[in-house]
Parts: structure tokens; C-alpha cells; sequence
């Protein structure tokens, strides 16, 4: 859907993804080899590694999809 | 903490790390990168106050989700369903998808087909100017009211979790929705309201799913819920038998007929807030897949919303109580389950996404009534009673002026609630005097062709009139008159609402029922595309079964039902 003009709203959803789960995931990567004093309940499941990269996969694959110019949307 | 964030200060439920801020910045500069995007395409009154109807299904669905899906909404619930268990559930099931699958296939033809740009135009179109008028300033000033105390709201709530200073969260939020709205118009607003629906499903997905390994899974939950607080908590229609049997206080028919039959089906259906995204759809299938889309998805956000804090009680050390004896103690109060749960599992960025997703489901429930105000005020109130006739161009200047200054009215309401706190009560029942007999009135309207432009007004006028009526009643004169109201002396405030929804809609409806028989009906030919039996609504039968939308109605229909066996 490009409603709005060439860019599709799902490209700037995909960029929006695409960086938060690369931020996540490198904190999580941090975390992983500097463990913190005070760890969050659950830490051993390095949440924000998986969920870091799930977010940063599937964002990726938006901003691939609906690139500007390939009249996708 | 660097220099830059000196506004924030020491006593914080939560601490953001450098990663976290630079999330929710980035947040901030993609929306605006939005509004400055789509600037461009907002420069006929079509395009910024309709969007220029092109909108897709999904767009439209979630957009008209995501209008209603504020902070407020997430945490507010969080709350409630750490105090009153999985009840909460009422809210997102029987109390919105019934509406939502009922606008998409009754109502939404005649809004489309009339071509209406807002709900009190489709009044004017139906009933005439004056049940517009009424409808319109009720509307716009209620709005801009309500988005002022949002505002208030999330702020506290900012300062709570985060320490942020209210000034700089009233002023920082409110710019921000002002300026892409502004630029954008109502395009803008939906896109941005789809940015914030992803959003906050990825920053509060996580929770529900950390929190179900931890407690065991759903068994796990429920056993150390029955331990905790009691068994009743987890069951959404066992107990309603009596008032008195269930943590809520409410009796099923107050579910079934206040919340389902009238206060869902009125706000979902006639509060302009959430029907102008659906009215923004590219043709009439759109229209009407959209609420679908919605109601699919409203269907799971119980799982963002109530589980949290079903898991809060099952798993929090701390005991959380009401709002005011937390000042009172220094404790937590239940609406902090939300950020509770979220500082128990999420760390560095997980948890700047979290607290994303607040401020993204803020920022879209202000851009909502921003862009809804906007509209109702530019067509049915600035056009229709003060300049009438001018240029497209011109109404589109006033409704970035209106944005403005509805954005303004919003801060300084928000002001006018820190000093007196107990405006939000008020503002609050004022909404809800209006939108129950607003059902009955565009419903009738729109089903029954004998009704007259004299019966909608006064019966629009008698429901609110009676809605005020019981509440003053109740709350100012003499409260045992609950007993009359809500059917029992034992029944909450909320089963109150729901009574008093249920009554003012049936006054409407009678009144308007005996005004139309004693008076003159429009002619037939003015009723074309506005009423069920003047209308040729177009035929699906040229798209296949699956792109129908009857069959997917069916479908999330038929998950409704079985997701409240399976909780029964």
C-alpha cells in the first residue's frame, strides 16, 4: 500500500524494525559476555538476543520487500 | 546520564540505559520523518481529512484499532485485570467484537455509500442540521477534552516509571503529534497509528511469553493464581451469576446489554474517533474488511494487555493496591503491573521498546482525537455554521489551524486536570453520556426508513439528557439510588455505567420511535444511500468466497465464541 506516495508505510515499518532489533540484539550480544550485577528474571533465555533478531530478520525482509521503486505495497 | 537528560530524576520505577534512549529517539524522529513525507499529499480537503480515501483493508483495520489502542488502554487494563482477573477480557471480546463485525456489515455500507467525510455529517444527511450541531460540538469539545487528560495521564505515568519531568512529556508528546498531524493530515495520522501498532506489539509481545515460561505455562498460571488472590479470577463467565460472586461486581446482563448491546456497539460504531479510518478505505469492500481486520486482532490483544497482569498477580513479589492508598503508603498500584512486568524481564533495549510502545500507544490515541476533532470541527461545525461557502483551499488552512489549536486546548486541559484532579471524573462521564443514545439515534436512522429528522433530535436529546439525569441522580443526590439504576444495591460503579448506558439508549430509542410516528417523514427519495431499504448496496458476488467479507466475519465469529467456552 503506497497511499501516501512512492514509499510504502510497511518500508518505514521495516526500517523501524530493522534498527530496533539490531540495537537489541547487540545489547543482548553485550550482555552476554558482560553480565550484569543486577540480571532481569530470566536472564539465562537472552531474551534479547532472539528477540533482538527476530525483529531485525523480519524488518529486513520488509524493508527488502517494499523498497521504494519496485511498486510493491 | 549525560547533560541532556538533567530533566530526568532520581525517584523512577524503571532506569533506561544509553541504548534504550536512543530507541525511543529514534521513534520520535521516524514519525516526524513521516509527517514531513507525506506533506506533500495532503493539500485538498480530500486528502488531509479523508485521507484521500485510497486506503488498503489492513491499513484502514489497523489503523482503526490502533486509534483506540492508547497507553491508557494497555496499562489502564493491565491494571484492571490485576484487580478483577481475567473479567477484563469482557472489554476486548464480547465488548468489541460483536460491534466491530456488526459495523463492517450492517453499517459501514451506509456510511460509505453516503460518502460521509464524519458521523455527524451522515446526521446531517439523515436527520438534518440540528442533530448534526448537537452531535458535532458534543463531539469536538468532549474530544479535545478527553485527549488533554490522555495527555495528563501518560504524563504521570512517564514520571512514575521514568522519573520524566510532566512538563517536558505534556510538551515533547504533544509537538510531535502536532506537527505530523499537521503536515500530514489524516494519511499521516494512519500511517503513524500503523508505526505504533507494529511497535507495540513488539515491545509488549515479549512479556506474556517470558511470563507463561515462568509461571509453567497457563496451569502454572492459574494454580499460582488460585494460591494468590482465588480460582474466580481466571474464569470470564462462570461467575456472573451474582453481583457478588465475581471480583467485578457485575451481573451478566450488565455485560450483555449495557457493554455489548449498547456501550461497544455505540462507541465502536458511531465514535467518529475510530470510524473515520474506516471511512478513509479505497472502495466499500475495504470498508467494510477493515473493522474484520480489526476485530481479528483485537481478538489477541488481550495477550499484550490482560495476561501481564494476570501474570503480575500470579508472580510479582509485591502486592499491588489501589491508586490512592499507593500515595498514601508509598507503594505500587495495580496500573503499574504493566511496567512492572516490564522491568522484571526486559533489559538494555528491550526495555527502551517497551517503553516505546507507551509512548507510541499514546501518541496514537492523541493523534486519533487530534485528527478526528480536526475534521468534525472544519466540516460540521466551522463550514456548516460560521463560513459556508469558501475554497478547498481554505478549509484546509483551517483544519491545520484546527490541529493546532486543538492540540493547544488538549495541553491546557491537560494543565487545568494537574490542578483539578477531579475534572478527569467529570470529562470522563460527560463522553459517556452521549455515545450510547448516539447509537440508538444513527442506528434507527439508519434501519428505518419512517424516522424523522424531528424524532432524531429530540430522541438524541432525551438519551443524553436521561444519561445526565442518572448519573446526577446517582452521584450527587443520593447514591443508594443504585439500587434503581444498576439493579442492585450491590453493583460497582462499572455495572452502574453499564445500566445507565442501557437506559439512556432505550430512551433514545423510544423517544425517537414516538417523535417519528407523531411527525413528518422525509420523503423516500431523500433517504437514497442513507437508509436499509432506500439503498442499492452493491453486489459481492464478481470476488470469490475468501475475499468476502461475510466469510471472514464468520471466521472470527466463530474464534469468538470458542475463545469464551475455552475461558468460560
Amino acid at each position: 500500500m503506497k497511499s501516501g506516495g512512492s514509499i510504502s508505510i510497511w518500508f518505514f515499518i521495516g526500517i523501524s524494525l530493522l534498527v530496533n532489533g539490531l540495537l537489541i540484539f547487540g545489547s543482548g550480544i553485550y550482555e552476554f559476555f558482560h553480565i550484569p550485577k543486577n540480571p532481569v528474571v530470566l536472564f539465562n533465555w537472552h531474551a534479547s538476543i532472539w528477540w533482538g533478531a527476530i525483529l531485525a530478520l523480519l524488518g529486513a525482509g520488509y524493508c527488502i520487500y517494499f523498497t521504494p521503486g519496485k511498486g510493491r505495497g | 546520564m549525560t547533560l541532556a537528560f538533567a530533566f530526568l530524576n532520581t525517584s523512577r520505577l524503571v532506569h533506561l540505559s544509553t541504548v534504550d534512549l536512543v530507541i525511543i529517539v529514534f521513534y520520535f524522529v521516524l514519525v516526524l520523518a513521516i509527517g514531513f513525507y507525506l506533506k506533500e499529499r495532503a493539500n485538498t480537503g480530500e486528502d488531509f481529512f479523508m485521507a484521500g480515501r485510497e486506503m488498503t483493508a489492513w491499513i484502514a483495520g489497523l489503523s482503526f484499532l490502533s486509534a483506540n489502542l492508547g497507553s491508557l488502554e494497555l496499562m489502564g487494563w493491565a491494571g484492571a485485570s490485576y484487580q478483577y482477573g481475567i473479567l477484563a477480557t469482557h472489554w476486548y471480546w464480547i465488548g468489541a467484537i460483536p460491534a466491530m463485525l456488526f459495523l463492517a456489515l450492517v453499517m459501514m455500507p451506509f456510511y460509505y455509500i453516503s460518502k460521509t467525510h464524519s458521523v455527524p455529517g451522515y446526521l446531517k444527511l439523515r436527520f438534518g442540521e440540528s442533530s448534526r450541531a448537537l452531535s458535532s460540538i458534543c463531539f469536538a469539545f468532549m474530544t479535545v477534552l478527553m485527549s488533554g487528560i490522555n495527555m495528563y495521564s501518560m504524563a504521570l505515568v512517564l514520571k512514575i516509571i521514568l522519573g520524566w519531568n510532566i512538563n517536558v512529556s505534556i510538551w515533547v508528546s504533544s509537538i510531535t503529534v502536532a506537527i505530523y498531524v499537521t503536515l500530514g493530515g489524516l494519511r499521516s495520522a494512519i500511517f503513524n497509528e500503523v508505526l505504533q501498532f507494529i511497535l507495540i506489539w513488539a515491545g509488549a509481545l515479549l512479556i506474556p511469553i517470558l511470563g507463561l515460561i515462568e509461571a509453567g505455562g497457563w496451569t502454572g498460571l492459574k494454580a499460582r493464581i488460585a494460591v494468590n488472590a482465588s480460582a474466580e479470577y481466571t474464569h470470564m463467565w462462570s461467575t456472573m451469576g451474582h453481583f457478588k460472586d465475581n471480583p467485578m461486581g457485575i451481573h451478566w446482563t450488565g455485560i450483555v446489554f449495557g457493554l455489548a448491546a449498547v456501550i461497544s456497539t455505540g462507541y465502536w460504531t458511531t465514535d467518529f474517533l475510530v470510524v473515520q479510518r474506516v471511512l478513509a478505505a479505497k472502495d466499500l469492500r475495504a470498508a467494510k474488511m477493515a473493522p474484520i481486520i480489526g476485530a481479528a486482532f483485537k481478538m489477541f490483544v488481550p495477550f499484550i494487555v490482560i495476561l501481564p497482569g494476570l501474570l503480575g498477580l500470579a508472580l510479582l513479589p509485591i502486592k499491588l493496591m489501589p491508586e490512592a492508598q499507593a500515595v498514601a503508603t508509598g507503594g505500587h498500584s495495580y496500573n503499574e503491573v504493566l511496567p512492572l512486568m516490564l522491568a522484571r524481564y526486559c533489559g538494555p533495549g528491550l526495555l527502551g521498546l517497551g517503553i516505546t510502545a507507551l509512548i507510541a500507544g499514546f501518541m496514537s490515541g492523541m493523534a486519533g482525537n487530534v485528527s478526528a476533532f480536526t475534521t468534525v470541527w472544519t466540516y460540521d461545525i466551522y463550514r456548516a455554521l460560521i463560513k459556508k461557502d469558501s475554497t478547498d483551499k481554505h478549509y484546509v488552512n483551517m483544519g491545520r489551524w484546527s490541529t493546532l489549536g486543538g492540540v493547544i486546548i488538549s495541553i491546557g486541559t491537560a494543565y487545568l486536570v494537574i490542578n483539578f484532579k477531579s475534572i478527569m471524573d467529570y470529562v470522563q462521564a460527560l463522553f459517556s453520556f452521549f455515545i450510547a443514545p448516539l447509537f440508538a439515534t444513527v442506528i434507527i436512522g439508519m434501519l428505518w426508513k419512517r424516522a424523522s429528522s424531528a424524532g432524531g433530535f429530540w430522541g438524541l436529546l432525551a438519551g443524553t439528557g436521561s444519561s445526565v439525569g442518572m448519573w446526577v441522580w446517582v452521584h450527587k443526590v443520593d447514591p443508594t439510588a443504585i439500587r434503581y439504576v444498576a439493579l442492585s444495591p450491590f453493583a460497582s460503579d462499572m455495572a452502574e455505567n453499564m445500566y445507565r448506558a442501557l437506559w439512556s439508549c432505550l430512551t433514545c430509542a423510544i423517544v425517537t420511535v414516538v417523535v417519528s410516528l407523531l411527525t413528518k417523514p422525509k420523503p423516500e427519495a431523500e433517504l437514497k444511500g442513507l437508509v436499509y431499504g432506500a439503498t442499492d448496496i452493491p453486489s459481492e458476488t464478481y470476488v470469490s468466497t475468501f475475499h468476502r467479507p461475510w466469510f471472514w466475519a464468520v471466521v472470527v465469529g466463530t474464534i469468538f465464541v470458542v475463545l469464551n467456552i475455552i475461558f468460560w
